[in-house]
């Protein structure tokens, strides 16, 4: 059983208001140190495989085939 | 054919609730719509004679709304579910030239699926396009022009003029139309390729018509203001504002006010198309 975070996110140039408007929050409540804030999602699942390269393999088709729209994401697969 | 033997699928599961407005603009034209639930199709957890196969219809509509919470993405889960239990109906049913319709959540669907644009097949394998969330970041939610364009691919609206102005509310957050974002040579080339294959059906207007008009008026961002697409024949056809909210002229935003025009709604064209076409066709 392997443990797996997939964080998604979005290819640069793809316009971000959810991560623009938390940036322009925060700027009001006083936190100026913030330059710049990008929103993500994060997966964490409990996958059953042989393999380390098997399950891989299994993320990158779900990544593929739901977890993401190719056109404007990114995905980064991480084992806890 | 006669009006009434034209059998419409209006298909909803948990979040749809834009179904009775659709449902209701079909029937008051005379065809035959039924509302049936995606387990229907899937042929799961359903009473005996429930079951429905889309051999049956002769339109299937995705109406608006939401559909499973619109988690990981609007449309995601309805698409990904349609993909893993009637892919190859869905295909054979444009294939044969039925008539395939999506507002707003619909539309978001269609995309996800891979029946719009579709550049290369019928059905691609990964969407080739997305509705992202609008330039704006909130809900956009009144009524927006939309300036008709196409040259009479779309089979959904062949009863508008080109360059005819309509009024139709829209409801969305994501909404923003884009393809591939690779490099800026590519998307424009695919960009030109929606407009030389008279693929663009609607584009978001201003008052005189200007297709270049930014937000209000453009209300997510959209590059060209893309409101509307059609697939390569013209008989899949998806848009984000919602044309069976506006059937009836007293359903305008300027009813009370004004009172005036034809009994007839700036959405009711679109149904009026469509029906025209299956009974010239089938």
């Amino acid at each position: 059983m392997f443990t797996v975070e997939v964080k998604v996110g979005l290819k640069k140039g793809v316009s971000d208001p959810e991560g623009a408007n938390t940036h322009k929050s925060l700027e009001l409540l006083g936190f100026g140190e913030v330059k710049e804030v990008k929103s993500l999602k994060l997966y964490r699942m409990h996958i059953e495989a042989d393999s380390k390269e098997e399950a891989v393999k299994r993320v990158e088709e779900m990544c593929m085939k739901i977890l993401t729209n190719p056109v404007i994401h990114t995905h980064e697969i991480e084992f806890l | 054919m006669k009006a009434e033997q034209v059998k419409v699928c209006i298909l909803r599961m948990e979040g749809t609730n834009c179904e009775q407005e659709t449902y209701d603009a079909f029937k008051r034209l005379g065809a035959s719509p039924e509302f049936v639930h995606l387990k229907q199709l899937e042929g799961r957890d359903t009473n005996e004679g429930e079951n429905r196969s889309l051999e049956d219809f002769h339109i299937l509509m995705f109406p608006g709304g939401f559909s499973a919470g619109d988690y990981i993405r609007a449309g995601a889960i309805f698409a990904a579910r349609l993909k893993a239990s009637i892919k190859d109906d869905m295909v054979k049913f444009i294939e044969d030239g039925k008539a395939v319709g999506g507002f707003c959540n619909g539309f978001q669907i269609m995309v996800e699926l891979g029946i719009l644009p579709a550049f290369d097949s019928t059905m691609i394998e990964h969407p080739d396009a997305v509705l992202h969330a609008n330039d704006s970041g909130t809900f956009e939610c009144r009524p927006t022009l939309l300036k008709h364009v196409n040259k009479g691919k779309c089979v959904w609206t062949t009863k508008l003029d080109e360059g005819e102005l309509r009024l139709i509310p829209s409801a969305h957050a994501e909404g923003k139309f884009m393809l591939p974002h690779g490099s800026q040579e590519k998307e424009d080339a695919l960009y030109q390729r929606l407009f030389d294959e008279d693929r663009i059906v609607f584009r978001y207007a201003d008052t005189e018509g200007d297709t270049d008009a930014a937000y209000p008026f453009n209300p997510n961002g959209s590059r060209f203001n893309i409101a509307g697409l059609t697939n390569d024949k013209g008989n899949v056809f998806g848009m984000m504002p919602h044309p069976e909210r506006v059937f009836f002229r007293n359903t305008h935003p300027d009813w009370l006010r004004n009172r005036i025009g034809p009994s007839e709604g700036d959405g009711r064209s679109v149904f009026e198309s469509v029906i025209e076409y299956v009974m010239e066709n089938f």
